[in-house]
């Protein structure tokens, strides 16, 4: 699955980024890297975008950065 | 640990050309980037990831000693000043906040570009202790280019409320330099982080640039082979490895520095760092 | 030393696969490898979670979907009413001092060394006063907006509010970071182009730049206060005028941030089209600021800054309201025939020859619009109040100034909310225009910057205008 299908409190981990060059780099840079462990944490009152917990930071994602980010869902829960 | 790097700060410049014009000495990369150090004994550079507190820190060295402009010819802001300690006199630069220098904002380019041709006597890197992880990669990388750093591992004191508690000694052992725990909004630790700024910045013999071993053997006989031509090319090269590395992977302002010389400017002066032609030599070795 | 380069090439080939792209991540997960492992053996977590909830519950209020908005609501209304009724007091006492007191002294001092009158007049009823007016309005509402702004922005704020307004500004095309740069925008837009510099991308930036004018800043807000209170406030029952009047400065603004989205629409869609740049906020977790440091910091680099430019616009801005008015082409004085002229386009968009003119002379700093207004009304309509020409009268009530617009100018409630439309909708101020230059090093973008909401504003007016005179 996609990032963005990831529901809310959700924890799932990176499997994949779907993007080149200077994006793919930023996204790494936040420690969106294969391997790390993501929380869908919450969501913009108008939808979009979400905030995603790595590695203890809150990053925003808009929803079609998401989309490129394969992940792999694990346990539930805050946990 | 590998060869170590030149000691500013220690005996007189060698003789350039002129000998009396000491100014002549400045390499035009470092003029550029405006490290040099003036009245001022040593160069400090404040790097770190934002929100960790960086400007509270540069605030707290400093004080009301401190001035906010640009960098030459981009729109980043630049904020100095300068403090006193032990005798000495420091200069600090407050770099732009970053999570990498691996160059893909002009932030990172400023940045980076500070830290490999300014050569600051001091990198002091601002980590937050609650997100320790997320801060480390920018403190590696940083030690890769040096090993004049002091990581201040700052808001030590959410941490505590946190939970979080940091083992200082073991991170110093591990990124080889000192670390020292401050809470800057309080000014707790300051004392001690002056303190490590005043052991680096005299230091003789400073930790080698971090060497970090690729678990790839492909990639590593592709560094190293590529890393000597880097120190034939430019002899006295500090961080060749790195240097290498960035090439490896097409890194645009590497690829211009080496296109133009400017990566030279690092080597020419041969073990002495053209900031420190200037102050008097007499000064600095106390 | 091209040969390095080439040399580094032949190695990047000879490593497996899409060398350059593997390589890159390579280097990056070792970095985070390394990371995570130091990052493991190093720190030790205790009862992590129970306060890092709090924080967790304050993201829960506000970002949620209407308390977030509630809670954005009264923090922005709360700074502005702040700002407005904080200043007001400050404000009074400095244009007692500098404008009443003051400019009599002066005058006083000027007349006893026997200056020439028209020394006297360029100086004193010219420069001085300007700049003295420009400091009493100015610096207190700077000194408090300033300041609070900062609080919100080092709590941690401001962030969310990009969070919460990312999507308005995604489907305009813009960066969300935009929402950041438009609210330093009500302070000074001066300001508010140069904090665009957390965008990154060009075309993202120059979307933000040209459509920051629209957040009203500190030298609008008075003439927007001024009209609602006089005219607008005026068509209801006394019970309600404070309310509507407030709820017509509001409007203002609401219609400012449709502007705003509508503008960077049409230019992300035609001119400035694009990618939109990839969007990394972090949510930093809320800190308690540091009030000490940020009033110093605030008033500082902020406040005094502002002010100087300020000051340095409105004295020479003051010679020139003095000599338009006192300078006399055959039978005239400058300024009237200027507004005469003006006056056939003043009539067509709602407003008059005076107020164009106020708005030429104010090009240096908006602030100075109702003083100038208010002067060349007097000096041009019939000499009623007994104001020596060209002084900038000292009119410290607000029914006088209305009585004196109604009376002498003859304005209507068109020409008040026209002139409330202008104020949003115009050229940005010297200041900003040189700033926007600046910033952009582009003779193109500052000249669009410039003339868009100009032409914007008449466009606006003119409709209003039209509408108005069909309907009442």
């Amino acid at each position: 699955m996609t990032l963005d299908e990831l529901p809310r409190g959700q924890r799932a981990v990176v499997t994949a980024l779907d993007l080149r060059g200077g994006e793919r780099r930023r996204l790494m840079d936040l420690g969106l890297l294969p391997g790390a462990a993501i929380r869908a944490d919450m969501t913009s009152p108008l939808g979009d975008p979400t905030a995603y917990e790595v590695r203890g930071a809150l990053v925003v994602l808009r929803r079609g950065q998401a989309r490129t980010v394969h992940v792999e869902q694990a346990g539930t829960g805050e946990g | 640990m590998g060869t170590p790097l030149p000691t500013p700060g220690v005996g007189p410049s060698p003789d350039h050309s002129g000998g009396a014009c000491a100014s002549c000495a400045l390499s035009p990369a470092s003029s550029r980037l405006g490290l040099d150090p003036g009245r001022y004994d040593h160069v400090v550079a404040l790097a770190g990831n934002p929100n960790t507190g960086k400007s509270t820190v540069f605030n707290a060295l400093t004080g009301l000693r401190q001035h906010v402009g640009n960098w030459a010819g981009k729109t980043v802001a630049r904020a100095e000043g300068g403090f006193s300690y032990g005798g000495a006199g420091y200069r600090i630069v407050d770099l732009p906040g970053t999570y990498s220098l691996l160059s893909t904002s002009t932030d990172e380019d400023v940045a980076r570009d500070v830290l490999l041709f300014g050569r600051p006597d001091v990198v002091v890197v601002v980590v937050d202790a609650t997100r320790l992880e997320r801060n480390l990669p920018l403190v590696l990388q940083i030690r890769q280019i040096t090993g004049r750093v002091v990581v201040a591992l700052n808001l030590v004191d959410e941490a505590r409320r946190h939970g979080i508690t940091v083992d200082t000694r073991h991170l110093t052992r591990e990124l080889g330099v000192p670390v020292v725990a401050t809470a800057a909004r309080r000014g707790e630790g300051l004392p001690d982080l002056l303190a490590a700024i005043a052991q680096v910045a005299t230091a003789d013999d400073p930790p080698a640039p971090l060497r970090l071993v690729h678990r790839d053997p492909a990639l590593e006989r592709a560094v190293a082979e590529l890393a000597a031509q880097v120190e034939a090319r430019f002899p006295g090269v500090p961080n060749s490895r790195w240097v290498a590395l960035r090439l490896l992977e097409g890194d645009a302002g590497i690829e211009e520095a080496v296109r133009t010389g400017t990566l030279g400017d690092l080597a020419e002066v041969d073990g002495t760092a053209p900031l420190h032609a200037v102050s008097d030599p007499q000064e600095r070795s106390a | 030393m091209t040969d390095l380069l080439d040399e580094a090439a032949r190695l990047r080939r000879g490593l497996s696969g899409d060398a350059s792209h593997d390589l890159g991540d390579r280097i990056v997960e070792s970095l985070y490898t390394d990371a995570a492992r130091i990052a493991a053996t190093s720190v030790d977590r205790d009862d992590a979670r129970a306060k890092l909830t709090v924080d967790r519950a304050l993201d829960r209020v506000l970002t949620h979907r209407v308390w977030g908005f509630v809670a954005m609501g009264v923090l922005f209304f709360g700074v502005f009413w702040f700002t407005i009724a904080g200043a007001a007091v400050p404000s009074d006492l400095l244009y007692q001092l500098l404008v009443e007191n003051g400019h009599g002294w002066l005058r006083g001092l000027f007349e006893a060394v026997g200056a020439p009158w028209w020394v006297t007049g360029l100086l004193v009823d010219g420069v001085y006063l300007a700049t003295a007016w420009v400091i009493a309005v100015m610096l207190p509402p700077m000194a408090i907006f300033f300041p609070l702004f900062t609080l919100l922005e080092d709590f941690g704020y401001l962030p969310r509010v990009a969070f919460n307004l990312d999507r308005l500004f995604a489907r305009s095309g813009a960066h969300g970071k935009q929402a950041l740069t438009m609210m330093m925008g009500y302070g000074c837009n001066a300001a508010g182009v140069t904090a665009t510099r957390i965008i990154d991308s060009r075309r993202e930036r120059l979307i933000a730049i040209i459509t920051n004018n629209f957040s009203i800043c500190n030298g609008r807000w008075p003439t927007l206060i001024l009209m609602g209170t006089i005219f607008v406030g005026a068509v209801v029952p006394p019970a309600l005028a404070g309310v509507v009047a407030a709820g017509s400065v509001v409007a203002v603004v609401i219609v400012g941030i449709g502007v705003t989205l509508a503008v960077s629409w049409l230019l992300s869609r035609t001119v400035l089209r694009g990618e939109s740049s990839v969007y990394t906020l972090e949510l930093p977790p809320y800190r308690p600021p540091q009030v000490l440091r940020t009033l110093y910091t605030s008033i500082i680099d902020r406040t005094l800054k502002v002010l100087r430019r300020a000051v340095l616009m409105a004295a020479p801005a003051g010679a020139v309201i003095w000599l338009v008015g006192n300078v006399h082409l055959g039978d005239a004085s400058v300024a009237a025939h200027l507004v005469t002229a003006l006056n056939p386009v003043g009539w067509v968009i709602g407003l008059n020859g005076v107020i164009l003119l106020a708005y030429l002379v104010a090009v240096p700093a908006n602030e100075i619009i109702i003083p100038t207004i208010v002067m060349l009304t007097l000096t041009l309509g019939a000499n009623t109040l007994g104001a020596a020409p060209g002084v900038m009268l000292e009119l410290g009530d607000d029914a006088q100034i209305g009585s004196v617009l109604v009376g002498v100018g003859g304005w209507t409630l068109l020409t008040a909310v026209n002139l409330m439309l202008f104020t949003l909708l115009h050229n940005p101020c010297s200041t900003t225009v040189l700033t926007i230059w600046h910033e952009t090093r582009s003779v193109r973008w500052t000249t669009v910057a410039t003339l868009l909401p100009l032409g914007l504003g008449f466009a606006v007016c003119a409709l209003t205008a039209l509408i108005w005179r069909l309907v009442v």
